[in-house]
């Protein structure tokens, strides 16, 4: 059995006051000074801990956030003098993809490194675009379950990434075929560039510092690569991937000897490119990146009769295709490419990462079933260290997270780290109740799952089309 | 069931020797149906009437102008009491010669919708909902037909919130007196009692541990009033349960939490939970600080500490060691049911088609979006196919299989009025398990905090004895009684309106139901 992996996390509280969901109006004008106070009877002792705050405060335009929404106070007061009100800061976070939903249940994962749990059932929609439309299938008696969850037993969240040959030659006993550079990685997971829009300086060293303690890997821009300031880099190099852009500076052959993984941006001459840069780096993988726009299926189907080791598809930072009238959501686009390499028998040899839209845990196990080998995401683990995505990162703006400059690798790195150690219990919990022992074997494997306009044709449309 | 099964059956003869030697009397709770107010001091009201004092000359003209009893003012009194908003109508009224704002002769009164209402409820339970079901908690009565509250439907967006009954133009010839809602729960014809339930419901299992000893009590005293049942979860079976064993049905989890062969023979029905809809697939999970000393000693563990059920069961890893779970307990206790609770994987078709081969005689399905436990908040959205689907999948099959007379199908998983539990009848279910909704009545308004420190801050999904006090037993089964009878006379009158005069007619009569996202584009 391998190893288990495990990723330690520990309690990493916020910079910032919480943006909590709902506060309390306080009409204190017309308060009947009963001495019935019913915020001293408040279950979770939210009044005091307001009080402090409010005393401690070194910034007068920040409110406290942080009722647990149960009415109680409300219902009691004598005079009936409270409200509950939603926080208008919380409403306005993210955008209409990245929820303030998704910002809230992401800062909770990166404080505590925990599976977010709550009670009362679930209170959102029946099901929604892109990743909401569909289910994960479960087990009623299959293992492992609860058993590979509380590590009795043990659930591989590992994926390889590179060529796996279909076949092995041996003669006189010996084998014969030379084995491709592969690498293992504990979770399928890796960490894209950030986005233009999400430039900061402190992300890069955090990210990276992440990718070590999770034993993950982090693309970098060359471009960015002079500007990281970390301390001893040559520990991080395993961790790290450079994607070589064109316009980007060269990275020393020694540098680039000591990483796995490279990706280039898709091109014409992208089979010459690759062979040039297996000549230098024989043991190295190369990813090429490609943008899931409308050509993208031709260019996969293309591109699987070269020689190639692994594909980075890209969507937009909310999932959907790129420069399209209509775009499609990455998860249908996953799907075709899959069945595009399958038809092509080349399934095994290419690795297929898919990014873009994958801001909760639940999204890598839904884009794995849909065909992916391992997913690459970026903006959660900017929204692990406060990010609010209000996007107004540009140098001279002001943050409302201060992320300029407030930010230490412990922090950082722990909020991050934490985030991952999060999801992957998460997925651990979703392949537990799929009774699946190893998440390489959830790729394309849509039987796991339930699709919403497939299902409803098949269950409602025989009784609603009559 | 107790009353029917004691005046037909001579216990002696079908009890085991010791359970009838240790039974206790059974008691039984009148179906009295009387006012049960909120035990807050302040209603929250969808509506909020503001009165300008300055503006007010006192004149009562809203006093007599309104319907609904809003405005107060008291005789003898030189000022008027707190309106009872919570009674409003609101905005419907404008259309009407009642509207209050608009006769005030000074202009003194002005109509809000409370904004607290953005803050309560969610997409499944919306805060209309919600304020309906205390409403029918509190009179026993639906909602009256000028009521503004659009408690029928959620705002989920899919299910039963597209889905529509439609009702016949013709007046209805059937008298709502003459309507049967009542369900047997055996139809196998095996010697075993045939169990009949008054109304096609009953309570869901939720543990001593999830939910306060009261809360249990205040369930289980309103099945009884209401000759249906109620559910001990996996959490073991409270002493203080004994005087109603007659309408307990006992669960057998993974856990196996509480459970004795003496408390299998307690009961008529006997329920083995595979798993369940609010963490399909994961079993279940008591936090720390929930067990207390009494949990810890009625589940035979440490206090304090995390109790996790395995899932699944380890003694069963096929339909035919499933078959010799129930046979175990059918020798153990010869006068019980076996039920059969399953979550709503993709083949939940073919898992209850062994289930009833293995001898079940209700096939439990639980949809991904029902609970009322903590659960991981992954597993609550993600998990399993919603019940809305499973029903009719179920049906279909069982039906196909020529065994769906043999068998009871119960659904739960977001049951939440009678309008849910018409339209999963008519998607094939017989009858369905209700949770939340009885939560609700005890004025759980779900802000979701049941599983975090001491509980429910509301006092009915906690362990810890000053919070469960804010519930008495008394109120809290009055509360679920009225809303049992609400939902009793809602069903009958939707019977009513389409001509039907038993519940059975209904099953399966998808040909009543319109989906307003599919029917439409047939159009």
């Amino acid at each position: 059995m391998p190893e288990k992996y495990h990723i330690k996390t520990s309690h990493v509280l916020p910079r910032l006051p919480r943006i909590g969901k709902c506060g309390i109006v306080d009409w204190r004008e017309d308060c009947a000074r009963c001495h019935n106070c019913v915020k001293k009877a408040c279950v979770y002792d939210k009044y005091r801990e307001e009080n402090t705050f409010i005393r401690d405060l070194d910034e007068v335009h920040t409110l406290y956030y942080e009722c647990m929404g149960c009415f109680s106070c409300v219902q009691n007061c004598t005079k009936n003098l409270l409200t509950l009100a939603l926080n208008s800061e919380y409403q306005k976070l993210g955008n209409e993809y990245w929820t303030p939903q998704i910002l809230s249940t992401t800062w909770l994962e990166a404080e505590t490194g925990k599976v977010p749990v709550s009670g009362a059932g679930y209170r959102g929609k029946f099901s929604g675009p892109g990743f909401d439309s569909m289910w994960t299938d479960m087990s009623e008696i299959v293992r492992p379950t609860r058993d590979g969850i509380h590590g009795r037993e043990y659930i591989s969240t590992s994926v390889d990434i590179g060529k796996k040959p279909s076949f092995l030659n041996f003669q006189n006993n010996k084998l014969e075929t030379v084995l491709p550079p592969l690498i293992s990685i504990p979770f399928p997971v890796i960490f894209d560039m950030s986005s233009e829009k999400h430039t900061l300086p402190v992300l890069e060293p955090c990210i990276i510092e992440t990718a070590k303690q999770t034993g993950l890997i982090a693309i970098i821009d060359s471009k960015k690569w002079k500007s990281i300031k970390l301390h001893n880099i040559e520990q991080y190099l395993k961790n790290i991937a450079f994607f070589l852009s064109p316009d980007g500076p060269q990275i020393p052959k020694e540098i680039l000897d000591k990483t796995r993984l490279v990706e280039i941006p898709d091109n014409k001459n992208i089979e010459q490119q690759i062979a040039s840069i297996k000549k230098n780096h024989p043991g190295i993988i190369i990813a090429v990146r490609i943008f899931m726009d409308e050509k993208v299926v031709k260019r996969v189907d293309e591109l699987s009769r070269i020689d190639i080791e692994a594909i980075h598809l890209v969507a937009d930072l909310n999932g959907n295709e790129i420069n399209a009238k209509n775009p499609r959501f990455m998860k249908e686009i996953i799907r075709e490419v899959h069945e595009c390499l399958i038809k092509n028998e080349k399934r095994d040899e290419i690795t297929l990462i898919a990014g873009g839209g994958i801001g909760l845990s639940e999204h890598v196990a839904k884009a794995i079933i849909c065909g992916a080998d391992l997913v690459s995401m970026n903006l959660p683990l900017l929204i692990a260290i406060e990010c609010r995505l209000c996007e107004s990162c540009r140098p001279g703006d002001y943050c409302p997270a201060k992320l300029e400059t407030e930010i230490d690798l412990q922090y950082g790195g722990g909020r991050m780290t934490n985030l991952i150690g999060a999801w992957h219990w998460q997925l651990v919990e979703l392949m537990g109740a799929m009774g699946m022992r190893e998440v390489r074997r959830l790729r394309g494997d849509v039987g796991r799952a339930m699709f919403k306009d497939e299902i409803e044709e098949e269950i409602y449309g025989p009784i609603f089309r009559k | 069931m107790g009353r029917s099964l004691e005046n037909k059956i001579n216990l002696e003869e079908i009890l085991p020797c010791n359970t009838f030697k240790t039974r206790v009397p059974q008691v039984e709770v009148e179906k009295n149906i009387k006012p049960a107010p909120s035990r807050y001091r302040n209603e929250i009201a969808k509506y909020l009437i503001y009165r300008d004092e300055e503006k007010c000359i006192m004149c009562g003209t809203c006093v007599k102008t309104c319907t609904k009893g809003v405005h107060v003012l008291k005789k003898g009194y030189k000022l008027f009491a707190t309106s009872l908003s919570y009674t409003c109508n609101g905005f419907v009224c404008e259309k009407t010669e009642n509207f209050c704002v608009a006769k005030c002769p000074n202009g003194a009164l002005r109509l809000i919708k409370n904004p607290m209402m953005e803050v309560m409820g969610d997409f499944r339970w919306t805060s209309d909902m919600i304020l309906a079901t205390w409403r029918m908690a509190e009179t026993g009565e639906i909602l009256p037909e000028d009521s503004d509250f659009v408690y029928e439907t959620g705002d989920s967006g899919g299910g039963f919130d597209r889905i529509r009954i439609v009702f016949p133009d013709k007046p209805a010839k059937v008298d709502s007196d003459e309507i049967d809602i009542s369900l047997e729960l055996n139809r196998r014809n095996d010697g075993r009692p045939k169990i009949k339930i008054d109304v096609p419901w009953y309570g869901g299992g939720m543990s001593f541990g999830s939910i306060s000893n009261v809360t249990q009590l205040a369930k289980v005293r309103a099945a009884t009033a209401w000759n249906t049942f109620s559910c001990t979860g996996e959490g073991g079976y409270m002493e203080r349960l004994r005087p109603y064993d007659d309408h307990m049905i006992t669960q057998v989890a993974t856990g196996l939490f509480g459970v004795r062969e003496e408390t299998i023979q307690r009961v008529p029905i006997v329920e083995f939970k595979y798993a369940q809809g609010a963490k399909p697939g994961l079993g279940g999970h008591l936090l720390g600080t929930k067990n207390t000393p009494a949990v810890a000693k009625m589940r035979e563990a440490v206090q304090g500490i995390p109790l996790f059920s395995p899932f699944p069961f380890h003694s069963v890893y096929s339909i035919e060691d499933h078959m010799k779970h129930i046979d175990w307990i059918k020798h153990i206790n010869p006068r019980a049911l076996i039920s059969t609770k399953v979550s709503t994987p993709t083949d939940v078709d073919m898992v209850a088609v062994g289930s009833y081969y293995a001898g079940t005689h209700i096939i439990h399905i639980d949809g991904g979006y029902g609970g009322t436990g903590a659960a991981p908040d992954i597993a609550k959205k993600n998990i399993a196919m919603p019940i809305d689907y499973a029903i009719p999948k179920v049906h279909n099959f069982l039906s196909a299989e020529g065994v769906r007379d043999a068998v009871v199908l119960i659904a739960s998983g977001g049951i939440r009025n009678y309008y849910d539990i018409a339209k999963a009848i008519c998607l094939g279910a017989d009858g369905v398990v209700v949770g939340t909704a009885e939560l609700v009545a005890l004025c759980c308004l779900r802000c979701s905090r049941c599983e975090s420190g001491k509980g429910c801050p509301r006092g009915i999904a906690t362990t810890n004895p000053e919070l469960a006090s804010q519930v008495t037993i008394e109120w809290g089964t009055q509360r679920i009684i009225n809303l049992y009878n609400a939902w009793s006379i809602g069903l009958k009158d939707i019977l009513r309106r389409l001509e039907l005069k038993t519940i059975k007619e209904l099953r399966g009569r998808t040909d009543l139901l319109i989906h307003l996202d599919i029917s439409k584009k047939q159009n």
